[in-house]
């Protein structure tokens, strides 16, 4: 069904930021994240600063917003959990347009939220920026363990075929007139999941065999 | 001429990214028929089986299953009366026993308790598996799963029967037990395939899909022995068969 090169977080281009290094970009990531956890939250001018610098490297590497925004949703559920907080969370009360909140709750949703929010554009921008394998060239460049990169390796060459096959399942299921959609239905979802576990499991063990079978030796690298 | 069990007309599609696959589909299924589909790779043959029982919508065009057309509200019913047996089984096998995973289309439209068994028990006593009722289907050979997910289908009691490669990755053995079960049933079928002697072997009426129009449709037989329309729509029969040698052998 027409499947375009690279992944699906990819936006194709050759700006500046497109071209750097990967192992640049990761250690770049890493510490602007490290460096984003690092910062109190009462801070407010310096997430200020950390929002324009990210958005800076999206304009420079001319990637739509609208892209980048799109993808965010993945975010949703640390921005429920966030919103939960000043509503559940102890201590001295504010009231907000009449609704009483806990004020150290409504710090901390802030600080998930701001520091969410400026981790997943940051790292969403590394994955539309960079093929995955020239990432996994930069995690080689930065020293991380081979058997590692070669898990993330695998991790990207299957993740379209486990993808497919979870389409494929979900068209059979519902062929035999099943409707996804509500609590009642979590225990069918929870034993496809596991089929498709042990078939992702049964997989691998086929993939390591055509593996031996070719000379590989563990633990060598590549 | 009664209500066809499958009526398909102009039925055009196009995959999301504009990929066009169907382009005009006419069809139709008689009660009783067994049909063959038969078409090379990327023909559009699956495309037009997931329009069957509505899991893709029309571009154009329209599919009625007994007279019943196939629109959001009434997929629940067309989705019991068309039973499809996907060629991977187990893309459809997926519960931990042979008994939860027949049982799992059936209870889907509401039966419970007694009736769910007898039918559970009765589909699987249709395709000889009825003793393998509490094993888990990852046990079974690769031919006992194929016959297990036609089990899970024709637990649904459909009018149409709708098989996807049904002698993909079948030993011989195999094979000629699914062709006995087939020819037992006593419910229309819509074989897709392109194993050439497996249609002639099972059913006398062909269909050829190619380039997403239907090109051919005519006796099983005659189909074959076109050699001008077989070499145009890359179909082959395999080394060693030949139809006219095996003439007095087709399905009547």
């Amino acid at each position: 069904m027409g499947a375009g090169h690279g992944h699906k977080l990819h936006y194709h281009g050759h700006s500046r930021v497109h071209r750097a290094q990967a192992h640049l970009k990761l250690a770049a990531l890493l510490g602007f994240m490290l460096l984003v956890v690092a910062t109190p939250r009462e801070w407010y001018p310096a997430f200020a600063l950390y929002l324009a610098l990210i958005l800076g490297v999206i304009a420079l590497s001319r990637v739509p917003f609208a892209y980048i925004g799109r993808r965010m949703v993945i975010e949703l559920p640390f921005v429920a959990f966030a919103l939960l907080m000043p509503f559940v969370a102890t201590g001295p009360r504010v009231d907000v347009f009449g609704v009483s909140l806990s004020e150290a709750g409504l710090l901390a949703a802030w600080g998930l939220l701001a520091k969410g929010t400026l981790g997943v554009m940051a790292s969403l921008t590394l994955a539309a920026t960079t093929e995955p394998r020239d990432l996994l060239v930069g995690l080689e460049r930065l020293r991380v363990p081979g058997q590692l990169v070669q898990i993330i390796g695998f991790m990207v060459r299957y993740l379209d075929v486990v993808t497919d096959e979870m389409r494929r399942m979900r068209i059979a299921r519902e062929s035999r007139g099943f409707r996804g959609g509500g609590i009642r239905t979590w225990p069918v979802m929870a034993r496809t999941i596991g089929a498709l576990f042990v078939r992702s499991y049964e997989r691998g063990e086929r993939v390591h065999l055509a593996m031996l079978a070719r000379g590989y030796q563990s633990g060598r690298g590549r | 001429m009664s209500t066809p069990v499958l009526d398909v007309q102009g039925l055009a599609y196009a995959y999301p990214d504009g990929h066009q696959a169907l382009y005009g589909v006419n069809l139709h299924v008689h009660q009783g028929e067994r049909v063959a589909l038969l078409g090379p790779n990327g023909a559009g043959k699956t495309t037009l089986v997931l329009h069957l029982n509505g899991i893709l919508t029309p571009g154009a065009g329209s599919v009625a299953v007994s007279g019943l057309p196939v629109e959001k509200q009434n997929l629940q019913e067309i989705r019991r009366r068309v039973g499809v047996v996907f060629q991977d089984p187990d893309d459809q096998l997926f519960m931990p026993t042979v008994r939860d995973d027949v049982a799992f289309g059936p209870s889907n439209l509401g039966l419970k308790g007694t009736a769910l068994e007898r039918r559970v028990l009765g589909a699987l006593d249709k395709v000889g598996m009825a003793d393998f009722v509490d094993r888990p289907p990852h046990h079974l050979s690769f031919g006992q799963r194929r016959r297990v997910a036609v089990a899970t289908v024709l637990a649904m009691e459909p009018e149409i029967l709708v098989l996807d490669e049904p002698s993909s990755n079948l030993d011989p053995a195999s094979r000629r037990e699914l062709a006995e079960i087939v020819r037992g049933l006593d419910v229309t079928v819509l074989m897709v395939t392109h194993d050439l002697p497996y249609a002639f072997e099972l059913c006398p009426r062909s269909v050829v899909l190619s380039d997403g129009v239907i090109v051919a449709d005519g006796a099983t037989y005659d189909v074959l022995t076109d050699d001008s329309l077989m070499a145009a729509h890359r179909l082959e029969l395999p080394f060693g068969f030949d139809p006219r040698a095996n003439a007095n052998r087709a399905p009547g």
